[in-house]
Parts: structure tokens; C-alpha cells; sequence
């Protein structure tokens, strides 16, 4: 049994690998739009200085450019868990792919999986192609400790993607810009001290306050995974309740679709 | 062991607001059963209640009331037993247009544990089977046409191998040639699988020609179930179209007010 499960996992994967190639010049397209929005904010620095501010220009840059690369990859998770409903709608193949045999569990896991991957080969391309533009000498980047952090952190990511994937489920007009919104919330480019208190205190159950403080530190000042255990510790917790949080609501609203006849390809 | 057994089966749509309008009533209480290897065939109207019927035994609408067991497994208790037994090929051949057949059969294949060893051989067999040529194995869905989509789409459903199989209106729209080749494969898969068949049609003819029995559904209920010559002489009438007409008081390509659930 547990076998099936696992080619079917495979199948998720390798369904994703056929569509990335099928549509490859827009892969090309968006991850080129990608890199110009990227590099919009990463100049912010040398605007600012060249405007008559002061500041570090080189850790300013860099501490941007983690913000949008981290952004990014969130965008990435999002979109794909996202789209295993509102691709599966569009395409009209939802009916098929939701009276498989499959686990719900396996079925938003191989998408997570596949996003993860994705995205983790999207991220460096991306880090390293804008970090060209800017000639950023990270000499003293601990990058293992990095690395550690966006993988642990994947699994919060993971969990609040299969949250807002429910939507497009329960609303297939609304539901991906309501999962735009929910990436939106979770605070990217700033310290987390300067937003209003209520944000701050939203920030403290986001996964990606601690995985931008952490690999903030560990790219611009090689802080070890010791030094940023404080960190890592939160997004453990944020991972072991996300996941099994994101497939309750999953499947309450896969549940609710089926009650109210969304569960179909027009919706 | 039924193959498929359906008790007073109730489902409707609608919001549950004060100012909503009624609800819409797809299933009013549906009954029937169908024997392992049978083939029945279900007549009715677009909002007749056929797709909710179908979706339903598909696990993927739950019924308000009433029950559906497919070999013995309740639709709702046991859905994931049941939708290892069932498949279905539906008026719309659903694919990802940009993946070609041997793309989409092999995702859907994996869900029911295939590897990718076993695709390798299966789907070839198969797309032969349905004469499905192996040169256009490879293009993507989007420049088939119907007929040939709809005949992946056969495959799609045989490479499970189903025990039952749910066809809803499987050959609408298709050109006369597809559409008997789509029939005589539902014929032969029958003969060769004994593959119990639900199907669920506009076509009088296909009705009476692949079917043991042939169901009326009207507004929801299943106004009669039984062989065709049995029909015609229960309601006086010299075809399927006039026994539908004396049973529902209505033609079966009308289209009523309700639109198909």
C-alpha cells in the first residue's frame, strides 16, 4: 500500500518535471520578470545613497536581495501548492486527479516536494544572476547554515501552502488572489521592529521572520547553526504544527466542495 | 454481491441563505442496482440529475441522504476503496492540453501504483488497443482532435484496469467514424474484462445497443429500469424516443430550465 502511495508521489513530481518542460519559454519569460522585480529592490541601496543618504551600501544590498530572493521562493511554493487545484480546474483534469486512489497527504506532498525542489533551483539561479549586478564579495557567508534554514523552513512554507491551496477549492474565483494575500503577510524586506504592533505580532508566528533573521546573519555575518539556533528552534515548531494544520483544512475544504458540488472543473 | 447499489440517493445544490432561491434538486431519491459484468445505461436530459450521479459514485459529491455501494464499499465511508474500483470518461476528455497522451496517461497511472517500468510497455498496448496511432504518441493533447482525445481518454480509464466504469456521455460530440470506434470498444472491453459499465447518454441508439438494461431519469428519479424491449412494451412505443417521451412528458434533446449539476 505504501508503495503505491510512493509512485503516486513520484507521479505528482514527474507531472510537474513534464509541464516545467512543456512550457519552458515561459518558465524563461517569468524568470526573467523575476530578476528585473528583483533587481528593482536590490538598487534601493545604491538609489538611496546616490539620492545623498548613508548607509552600507554592500550589506544593505545584500540583506535586500535575501528579502526578494526569500520572497521569491515563498512565491514559488505558494503558486504551486496553489495550483494543485486551480492548474487541475483550469485544465480540467481535477475530477480525475481527486477520485484517485491517492492519499490527500501524498497527493499535497508531492506537490510540496516538487515545489521545494523547484524552487530551491529557481532561488540560487536567481541569487546567483542578481548577485552579478551588484559584484557582492560574500567572503564570510555561511552558506551550509543558510541552507539549513530554507530547508527547515520549507516545511512551515510548505504547511501555509497547503492552507491557501484549499482556496481556489472553496472559492474558484477568488481563492489564488487570497493566497497572494497570505504570502503578502508574511514580511519580507524589513526588520520586523518597524511595523505596526499587530504585524510584529503576526511576524511571530511567520515562518519567514526567522528564516530571513537567520540567513541574514549566516550570509552576512557567517553566523553558524549554533549561532542561530534561536531560530532554527521556532521553525521546527512552525513546521510540526503547519503541515498537519494545512492538510485538516485541506481536506475540511475538500470535504465542503464535495458538499456543495465545487469540486468539478468549472467550478 | 452487487457490482453497484444505489438506496433513495438525494442530493441538491443551493445556497442556504434566507433570500436564496430553492434549492436545486439533482437526485430525488434514486434506487437501483447493477449486476457484476452488466452494462446499463441511463437516459435523461441535460439537469436530469445523470453528472451529479455519476460525480456522486465518483466520490466527488456527497449525497444529502441515501447510499451508494460499489462492491460492497459505501461511497462515502470507504471512498478510497471505492475509487480504487471505479474510473470514468466523461463528455470532456480533460487532459493537460500542452502534455501529450503518453504524458497524461502516465500521471494518471501512477496514482494507481504503476511504475514507470510497467507505463513503459502498458501504454503503448493500450493507445494500440484503443487505435490510437503510436506516432502521435508524443504531441501534445492540444493538437488532437476529439476523436482522438476521447480515445486517450478510453485508455486513461482501461489502464487502472476498473472494475466499474462510470461513461458519462462518452461519445457527444464526436464524428460518426470516432464514435462507433469509441462504441466498439466499450464493447469489446467488456467482452474481454468484465468490466461492469454505467453508462449515461443522450444516444438512444448506444443505449439500446451496448446495454442490458436502460434507465429513465427524470428531475432526479429514476423513473424506470429495465431492457429496452421491456420499456418499449411497458410504455406502448415503437422506439427508446417515444418510450422516453410517454415516460417523462418530454424529448430528450429538450433542454430544461435547470442546467446540468
Amino acid at each position: 500500500m505504501m508503495r503505491i502511495q510512493l509512485i503516486g508521489l513520484w507521479g505528482i513530481v514527474e507531472r510537474n518535471v513534464y509541464l516545467v518542460r512543456r512550457y519552458f519559454w515561459w518558465e524563461l519569460a517569468f524568470f526573467v520578470w523575476t530578476v528585473a522585480n528583483t533587481l528593482t529592490i536590490t538598487f534601493i541601496a545604491k538609489g538611496v545613497q546616490a539620492t545623498g543618504g548613508h548607509l552600507d551600501v554592500q550589506r544593505t544590498t545584500t540583506a535586500l536581495l535575501i528579502g526578494a530572493v526569500i520572497w521569491s521562493y515563498l512565491g514559488i511554493i505558494f503558486e504551486v501548492l496553489t495550483e494543485t487545484v486551480a492548474w487541475e480546474r483550469w485544465e480540467g483534469t481535477i475530477e480525475y486527479t481527486f477520485m484517485a486512489p491517492l492519499a490527500r497527504a501524498v497527493h499535497l506532498g508531492g506537490m510540496g516536494l516538487f515545489a521545494v525542489l523547484y524552487g530551491v533551483v529557481r532561488t540560487m539561479l536567481l541569487f546567483a544572476v542578481v548577485a552579478m549586478f551588484f559584484g557582492l564579495t560574500l567572503q564570510q557567508a555561511d552558506y551550509m547554515t543558510a541552507i539549513v534554514l530554507l530547508a527547515v523552513a520549507s516545511v512551515s512554507f510548505v504547511g501555509l501552502g497547503m492552507v491557501t491551496a484549499v482556496l481556489p477549492l472553496i472559492s474558484p474565483e477568488k481563492g489564488a488572489q487570497l493566497g497572494f494575500i497570505a504570502q503578502g503577510l508574511l514580511l519580507v524586506y524589513y526588520p520586523v521592529s518597524v511595523m505596526p504592533q499587530w504585524m510584529q505580532w503576526l511576524a511571530t508566528i511567520s515562518p519567514a521572520t526567522y528564516a530571513l533573521r537567520g540567513i541574514r546573519a549566516a550570509i552576512l555575518d557567517g553566523a553558524s547553526i549554533s549561532a542561530v539556533s534561536g531560530d532554527i528552534w521556532p521553525l521546527l515548531v512552525l513546521g510540526v504544527v503547519s503541515i498537519p494544520l494545512g492538510l485538516v483544512v485541506f481536506r475540511a475544504g475538500e470535504r465542503y466542495a464535495k458538499r456543495h458540488g465545487k469540486l468539478k472543473r468549472s467550478g | 454481491m452487487q457490482a453497484l447499489e444505489v438506496v433513495s440517493l438525494q442530493k441538491s445544490f443551493g445556497r442556504r441563505r434566507k433570500r436564496a432561491p430553492a434549492p436545486a434538486i439533482a437526485l430525488a431519491g434514486v434506487s437501483f442496482e447493477v449486476a457484476r459484468g452488466e452494462c446499463v445505461a441511463v437516459l435523461g436530459q441535460n439537469g436530469s440529475g445523470k453528472s451529479t450521479l455519476i460525480r456522486a459514485l465518483s466520490t466527488l459529491v456527497l449525497p444529502d441522504s441515501g447510499t451508494a455501494r460499489v462492491f460492497g464499499h459505501d461511497v462515502v465511508r470507504e471512498d478510497r476503496e471505492v475509487r480504487r474500483l471505479v474510473n470514468r470518461v466523461s463528455v470532456e476528455a480533460s487532459f493537460f492540453k500542452r502534455m501529450s497522451a503518453t504524458e497524461n496517461l502516465s500521471y494518471s497511472a501512477r496514482f494507481y501504483g504503476l511504475t514507470p517500468a510497467q507505463t513503459r510497455t502498458a501504454i503503448p498496448e493500450i493507445l494500440d488497443r484503443v487505435g490510437f496511432p503510436a506516432t502521435r504518441a508524443v504531441e501534445p493533447m492540444q493538437q488532437l482532435s476529439r476523436g482522438m482525445q476521447q480515445k486517450v481518454a478510453l485508455a486513461r480509464s482501461m489502464l487502472t484496469s476498473p472494475v466499474l466504469l462510470l461513461l458519462d456521455e462518452p461519445t457527444t460530440g464526436l464524428d460518426p467514424r470516432s464514435k462507433r470506434e469509441v462504441q466498439e470498444f466499450i464493447s469489446g472491453m467488456r467482452e474481454r474484462h468484465d468490466t461492469t459499465i454505467l453508462l449515461c447518454t443522450h444516444d438512444m441508439a448506444e443505449a439500446q445497443s451496448l446495454a442490458e438494461r436502460v434507465g429513465i431519469l427524470h428531475a432526479g428519479r429514476m423513473l424506470a429500469l429495465a431492457p429496452a424491449a421491456e420499456l418499449l412494451e411497458r410504455f406502448g412505443a415503437e422506439d427508446l424516443e417515444a418510450a422516453f417521451f410517454t415516460a417523462t412528458g418530454a424529448e430528450l434533446q429538450d433542454d430544461p430550465e435547470e442546467t446540468t449539476r
